[in-house]
């Protein structure tokens, strides 16, 4: 790795929802509100000022093969250098970053979008990416692995249910003060415990709720980030990695993808202690558990420690180490890989609004996937 | 900007339907890839890999599927997708990989499995469609590509044996290609008197569906020098996309094909693309495409490449070959991976290494195009001995 850190920051974001459902809005008109809102705030019109752009998003969602072909219009693309990555939105602002140092861009936009209240069948979109010779037929729509995943971690750090449970409790009341997020709510930890059981251990306040929402985000080399803007929020580092696909062969108590875009992106920001280098994180957190594993995986608490640091408060907005401030997912609902955006937005404007200079952003692709991107950002 | 080199390729054979999974011929073409290099998967620092729609194999998140076989587990890994240009642009993903400092050595795959889609892989194109204007009709891509065909043949007074030449062309060539699928010895009468598929295009102006994966190694300067003596330079990338309403757009030209080869062509220090470009693989997955290729990509003028291909200039021993690996119409199209085969083709011509597919001309400089979505993007990559 021989990549710089500083070399584009993120200079202006704006997103559309998110939203239980928008019957109001098409997807492209979602986009459209989220790229206005974005470009307003540095003033540049896409169709002269942005040099390449890149969307994030999966066929089978948008119920539309090559789904990519969409994506110009309504970002103000057309006849212009697009083009779609179907990983998570820190991976694609990854690819962005990499294109301004390369030097074939000093502005790049990057998009995602998701409806997820247009998909008829979630369970069988779900089913329908596991491997179809082998897990297809006993995971379902992905639940029973979180459910497995979930017993694993439990069983292998003696965590408790109530430990998890107090994750749920917490992010969804951080939402409580966030307009965006829609499934906030003053949760007690016996209200989380006594909620419907999905698959046991999981249950349904600990599992993210589908939403729809666009989010686009302005990234800018150095010198035009200071030109458009002057608070731009600089990437120091950037990471991302994919685990196995095989689920029969992962350790499932670990985020191994968060691990290895971790230690990429601190390679890359010259971050040797994450937990005293950040001040807050925005972590993936679509399964309760799962923000307890990818604080872990993050190197910010150590294994297992992460349940009796949140239930300590440490966590907590007013805490030592505050996580998802936004509410994360369980507030502001599943977004899939547009969620990886939100979560930067948040983070981007946390910064900007002064109350901490330095975060980390985590991504993960969601049920069946081990894949995942991580984000270091600084004032 | 660093320096980037092509250092390896391999490919599959491309078959109507292979009987190995996606993941198993990603794995086959990113082994000879780098076995082609002496390299191992522990030597990859970053896996960029593309296929296009996810209707083909009927799995969700695709990409993720196919880690295992692109030797991608446990590494950073992306897929990129810009539909039928998707093969031509994963080396350009890899490319702003290795030209950024991200990475010294990427391992770049296009995989495509058309096959399992029952009864014809032409089902996954009607979802391509706008779901509101256009899906109601039933519209299929052959109809849309007839529509485009015709309006070219009309603009520039182009016959249709003036188009058949390109097909008879590409088959031939196709013969001396080792993982070709439809390689055949046709005249202009056979494409003629073939079976209309949706007028003007016939069976013969049509590539087939292919089951296919295709791998090239990308690598540093400093990387590529100590891995080989005789790297390939990619010196220019480009690509851009149109707007989705096809319908509002002049068929007879492809602008942002002419957009993606001008800013290829600025980066590589090309003033001239006709006389400066040695050997060209141009996307053809119609034969009709390559004459308007060729023009969106200036190596010739409005309506004057079926003139060049009469002329006998894009043969193989031409002063300009063109698809000398037989194109997508001889060695088939595997989308994401026929537009990798063109990039492995350019490699292997660049290099000396493309046995009796060798064009006569000296070749130092190339030029791979691949081009998809609505009839929208254009992706082009120039490389350099």
């Amino acid at each position: 790795m021989h990549m710089k850190s500083r070399e584009a920051a993120i200079v202006a974001a704006g997103c559309s929802g998110p939203l239980a459902i928008s019957p109001h809005l098409s997807y492209k008109e979602m986009t459209f509100e989220a790229a206005r809102r974005a470009y307003s705030q540095v003033s540049i019109d896409p169709r002269k000022d942005v040099d390449s752009f890149i969307a994030c998003e999966e066929d089978l969602v948008e119920g539309t093969s090559i789904t990519d072909e969409y994506a110009p219009d309504q970002m103000g693309g057309a006849q212009r250098s697009v083009c779609t990555v179907t990983q998570d939105g820190i991976n694609a602002l990854a690819q962005a970053y990499m294109q301004i140092v390369a030097g074939i861009a000093q502005i790049a936009v990057i998009e995602s979008h998701v409806k997820m209240s247009n998909v008829r069948n979630k369970e069988l979109l779900y089913n329908m990416a596991m491997d179809p010779y082998i897990e297809r037929e006993f995971l379902g729509d992905g639940l029973p692995l979180a459910a497995l995943e979930m017993r694993r971690y439990m069983h292998a750090y003696s965590v408790s249910e109530e430990d998890i449970a107090l994750v749920a409790v917490k992010n969804k009341g951080n939402g409580l003060t966030n307009p965006r997020a829609t499934f906030a709510g003053a949760y007690t930890t016996d209200e989380a415990m006594n909620s419907k059981e999905i698959w046991s251990p999981l249950r349904s306040v600990y599992v993210s709720k589908p939403a729809d929402g666009a989010v686009v985000l302005v990234l800018a080399g150095r010198d035009r980030a200071r030109q458009l803007t002057d608070s731009p929020v600089w990437i120091e580092g950037v990471g991302w990695f994919s685990d196995t696909s095989y689920i029969a062969l992962r350790d499932l108590e670990v985020a191994n993808y968060a691990r290895g875009a971790a230690r990429m992106a601190y390679r890359m920001a010259g971050i040797e202690n994450p937990a005293k280098w950040a001040q807050f994180a925005e972590v993936d957190d679509t399964l309760a558990h799962k923000e307890l594993q990818h604080l872990e995986a993050l190197g910010i608490f150590e294994p297992g420690e992460a349940a009796e640091v949140t239930k300590k408060g440490e966590t907590a907005r007013n805490g030592s180490f505050p996580v998802n401030l936004s509410g994360g997912s369980l507030a502001e609902g599943d977004l899939g890989d547009t969620g990886a955006l939100l979560r930067t937005l948040e983070a981007f404007e946390i910064i900007r609004g002064g109350r901490f200079e330095r975060g980390i952003v985590q991504s993960w692709r969601g049920l069946p996937s081990a894949s995942g991107s991580v984000m270091v950002l600084g004032e | 900007m660093r320096r980037v080199a092509v250092v390896g390729a391999g490919m599959t054979l491309f078959r109507h339907r292979m009987l190995e999974t996606g993941k198993e011929m990603a794995f086959e073409a990113s082994r000879q890839a780098l076995d082609s290099a002496g390299l191992e998967r522990k030597d990859v620092d970053s896996v960029v890999l593309g296929s296009a729609p996810d209707a083909f194999d009927g799995v969700h998140m695709k990409g993720e599927y196919l880690t295992d076989g692109a030797g991608a587990f446990n590494k950073p890994y992306t897929r990129v997708y810009v539909g039928g240009g998707t093969g031509v642009f994963i080396p350009i993903a890899a490319w702003w990989q290795v030209a950024s400092g991200m990475a010294d050595i990427v391992l770049a795959v296009g995989e495509e499995k058309m096959s399992p889609l029952q009864p014809h892989p032409q089902y996954a194109f009607w979802s391509i469609f706008d779901h509101t204007l256009e899906r109601p009709l039933g519209v299929t891509l052959l109809w849309i590509f007839a529509l485009e065909m015709r309006r070219y043949m009309h603009a520039y007074s182009v016959s249709e044996e003036d188009i058949a030449l390109v097909a008879v062309k590409n088959k031939g060539n196709a013969m001396d290609h080792p993982a070709a699928q439809l390689p055949a010895r046709i005249t202009v009468e056979d494409v003629l008197k073939s079976e209309p598929i949706c007028w003007p295009v016939k069976r013969l102006d049509v590539s087939p569906t292919s089951d296919g994966a295709a791998a090239v190694i990308l690598a540093s300067e400093d990387v590529a020098r100590k891995i080989t003596d005789d790297p390939v330079w990619i010196t220019g990338v480009g690509w851009n996309v149109d707007t989705t309403y096809w319908t509002n757009r002049e068929l007879a030209y492809p602008e942002y094909l002419e957009k993606a080869a001008r800013m290829a062509y600025k980066m590589a220090g090309v003033e001239n693309p006709r006389r400066e470009i040695d050997v060209a693989e141009v996307y053809d997955p119609f034969d009709y495409k390559e004459l308007h290729h060729m023009e969106g990509l200036l190596l010739a003028g409005k309506g004057e490449a079926p003139k060049l291909t009469k002329e006998g200039v894009t043969g193989k021993d031409g002063d300009l070959p063109v698809n000398p690996s037989g194109g997508l119409l001889g060695v088939g199209n595997p989308i994401a991976a026929a537009g990798m085969m063109k990039v492995a083709e350019i490699f292997w011509q660049l290099r000396g290494e493309a046995g009796r597919r060798q064009v006569k001309k000296p070749a130092k400089r190339g030029l791979a195009q691949a081009w998809g979505d609505l009839m929208q993007v254009g992706t082009v990559v120039v490389m350099e001995r």
